[in-house]
């Protein structure tokens, strides 16, 4: 196996070759916010939060993209890149309609981990109050669009881990949404499995179980990486069972 | 004796003509002559961009002497006069129709990529033929290796003529170079900026050139399939593209054994869906591949992992169409036109506040001053031009004190603008220049594919603060929070469309920060115009 070496914030890291900026950040100890990635899902580099600094270059790169190469200077936290973060999650809060205090996900949402990190208390851009709207014709689960930062993370594993291809993304620009099926009420989609894997991997309180009420969400966000983990190494014939 | 009628009249049947009535003019034409003697009939001809669009329609003349003569806005009531003998009373009444063809607008023009464009039928490939297409690539094939070719372009400095001015040569050797398994060739005739019909007039006046340039690239990476992924608002466009691309495979010229060599190639349209943002390769990629339109990270790019994860050469219409006259005249030929670091001819969509409208050619580093006020002539009221608008939405505004720049990839970046494909959009001094930045703002965020946030939501904040410039009742503290903005969009947005779309903001805010700062509700109180961030330049075309 070939090792590339690196450094991030000053300190050298070995990762193997194929790994990307994001490993490599992990495997410094570092860290950098991230919102549409999701381990076990195929990024995308859509939420620009993972953007890195590389040395010798102006261009700021996605952490969870970018391949490692060897000899790259990575800085995780420039002030510069610390002022976009937090302009970054203004714009998101200032995009939908987050109100934490009666949300089915507070306390368990990673767009408020992220907006604490950032130290984002307010946004300093107009709010949009975009209408949106609630589809709860599933019969176990529900989508606010208020809610929804369009991370895909919903997309991704419907279609990578469950092969249902469930939801997509309609419209363009501030028009985009998540819809279900060919823009069904979700209710009606044929080819959901009722999985809940949507549901486990959303950042926000956007998808989630009829049966929760405020702050009640409790996602289980590894279970992407688990699934795929336990797919690629063939987990279940250890365990003497065949695959269910 | 009386002079006899011209040999052939050529009648301009591009979508900017059609618009102003050629079609019927055609038919005048053919019925004016089919009237006359049979010896005598002029060969009624429909050709491509005449350039001069916006006199249209144009016709022109082709003399038996060999000269030419070129009239504007002419009507079917014309047709007899230009059909006929031209001596006396119809020269005189063509008179009022006649263009100057010696004016600068015509006689600083070298075309290179339009040098058949209006002048061969681009329906007729054995017209094509006839003038010239297709040598090179017979040629090519005949007695090039494929790295001679790559040698050649990149022995012109030929740089994508797309925008971004990438290295073609250095381009084709990533694409060839990769290891060995299937390539594809894809041409981007997504033209959509806004005052851009470079694009469209090649393949309306002459798609064999782009289909030759386009095989010949094949070639030269070694691909045996390719696309023209042509946007569906160029309906004309994508009809001769299509009939072009028939007669080439009718005569051997596209498909297998490809005029009798061991090369093959497969060429196909895809006809986009309306989205600006299927110009940027990888969404042009995703689009081809029957996905949504959106683009991706690269690395890993085009060259590398491209159509299907295979590499992918793309190159810009106009790139395409001048390796045809790169092969012919040699990559050191091609190279002694242009300027140190922009090699060639640059074809302008000019339009606006100026008097002449239409496609120029010129060599790069060609001052902005020589294609705006001697060929362009200037405002059509005479008054002086405000500012010049390159690259569409990715561009900026240079001010008239800037004019003198030559255009090259370079200097219009330096300048906070772009080259762009080659929209060149003449400003007079009643333009407003928050207005010009908020249209392209509103361009930008409709366009915005919604994949990243900075663009998705960043360019609905950027045009809701440059509403507040635009109706007066902006605040000091706006300026600053637009600038912030503006970094940090074009900074952190996933492509192109979003890291440029700031441009016209930042641009004008460079060139005219005086107009922004009276917008604002107490001008007094905005902060000094030495103390801002952006650098000034010396000689500043702001309203004082």
């Amino acid at each position: 196996m070939t090792v590339l070496t690196l450094q991030v914030d000053g300190r050298d890291v070995a990762v193997p070759q194929g790994a990307t900026i994001l490993q490599a950040v992990r495997a410094a100890g570092a860290s950098v916010p991230l919102l549409c990635h999701l381990d076990g899902l195929t990024p995308v580099g859509a939420c620009r939060l993972c953007l890195v600094e590389i040395g010798g270059s102006s261009k700021l790169q996605p952490a969870c993209t970018t391949p490692a190469a060897e000899g790259l200077e990575v800085t995780t936290a420039s002030e510069r890149l610390q002022q976009f973060r937090r302009m970054t999650v203004e714009l998101f809060f200032a995009e939908g309609n987050h109100v934490c205090a009666f949300c089915v996900a507070n306390g368990h949402c990673q767009l408020q981990d992220v907006a604490v990190d950032v130290g984002m208390d307010h946004s300093r851009f107009p709010y949009q109050y975009p209408q949106r709207r609630v589809d709860a014709s599933h019969s176990q689960f529900a989508i606010d669009h208020n809610r929804c930062i369009l991370c895909t993370r919903c997309v991704r594993v419907c279609d990578e881990i469950e092969a249902a291809h469930v939801w997509d993304v309609a419209n363009r620009g501030a028009e985009c949404r998540i819809v279900a099926g060919l823009d069904q009420p979700w209710g009606e989609v044929e080819a959901c499995t009722s999985c809940g894997k949507c549901v486990d991997v959303c950042p926000t309180g956007a998808l989630f179980a009829r049966d929760d009420t405020t702050a009640e969400k409790q996602p289980h966000r590894e279970r992407a990486q688990l699934l795929r983990t336990a797919r690629e190494q063939h987990h279940w014939l250890n365990q003497g069972e065949g695959p269910r | 004796m009386v002079t006899p009628p011209p040999a052939t009249i050529r009648c301009c049947a591009a979508s900017g003509c059609r618009s102003a009535g050629s079609r019927a003019l055609h038919e005048a034409l053919e019925q004016a002559a089919s009237c006359g003697n049979a010896d005598a009939r002029p060969r009624i001809k429909a050709v491509g961009c005449l350039k001069l669009c916006g006199r249209a329609p144009l016709v022109a003349q082709d003399l038996p002497d060999g000269s030419s003569r070129l009239y504007g806005g002419v009507g079917a009531e014309q047709a007899q006069a230009l059909v006929g003998p031209l001596i006396g009373p119809n020269q005189a009444s063509l008179a009022p129709y006649a263009m100057d063809q010696a004016h600068p607008f015509f006689a600083l023009q070298q075309p290179k990529v339009l040098e058949n464009c209006g002048l061969i039928d681009p329906e007729s490939i054995d017209d094509a033929l006839a003038h010239g297409s297709y040598t090179q690539l017979r040629r090519v094939l005949e007695g090039f290796t494929p790295e001679q070719v790559r040698e050649q372009v990149k022995r012109s400095g030929l740089r994508g003529r797309g925008g971004a001015g990438y290295p073609t040569g250095l381009k084709w050797d990533t694409v060839a170079l990769q290891p060995p398994g299937p390539r594809h060739v894809v041409c981007n005739a997504d033209e959509g900026d806004p005052g851009a019909f470079m694009d469209r007039s090649v393949l309306e006046g002459d798609p064999h050139r782009l289909i030759e340039g386009l095989a010949i690239a094949a070639y030269a990476v070694g691909a045996q399939q390719g696309f023209v992924y042509v946007r569906a608002e160029y309906p004309l466009a994508i009809e001769r593209l299509r009939l072009a691309l028939q007669q080439a495979r009718a005569k051997g010229l596209l498909g297998p054994r490809l005029v009798g060599s061991n090369f093959q190639l497969r060429l196909d349209v895809r006809v986009g869906a309306g989205a600006y943002v299927c110009g940027e390769e990888t969404a042009l990629l995703a689009s081809i591949q029957g996905q949504r339109g959106t683009p991706r990270p690269r690395p890993p790019f085009p060259a590398q992992s491209g159509l299907w994860q295979e590499p992918t050469l793309i190159n810009n219409v106009e790139t395409l169409s001048a390796i045809p006259g790169i092969l012919r005249e040699g990559g050191d030929g091609y190279a002694a036109l242009g300027t140190p670091t922009s090699k060639g001819t640059k074809v302008f969509a000019l339009s606006g506040a100026v008097r002449h409208t239409g496609l120029v050619e010129v060599p790069m580093g060609t001052s902005l001053r020589t294609v705006v006020e001697l060929m362009g002539g200037g405002t059509p009221d005479g008054t002086p031009v405000k500012a010049v608008q390159t690259g569409g939405p990715s561009g900026g505004c240079i001010p008239e004190s800037l004019l003198d720049t030559p255009v090259d990839y370079e200097s219009l970046r330096e300048l906070g603008s772009m080259m762009g494909s080659g929209g060149m959009v003449v400003m007079g001094e009643t333009t407003s220049m928050p207005e010009v930045a908020r249209h392209f703002i509103h361009f930008s965020r409709q366009e915005s594919c919604g994949k990243c946030i900075p663009c998705r939501a960043g360019t609905v904040q950027l045009e809701q603060l440059l509403d507040r410039f635009v109706e007066r009742r902006a605040v000091p503290e706006d300026l600053a929070r637009l600038e912030e903005l503006c970094t940090m969009v074009s900074c952190t947005s996933l492509c192109g469309l979003g890291q440029a779309a700031p441009n016209p903001v930042l641009s004008t805010l460079r060139h005219f920060r005086a107009e922004y700062e009276a917008a604002c509700r107490e001008p007094r109180s905005c902060e000094p115009r030495t103390a801002c961030r952006i650098p000034r330049v010396a000689a500043s075309g702001a309203l004082s």
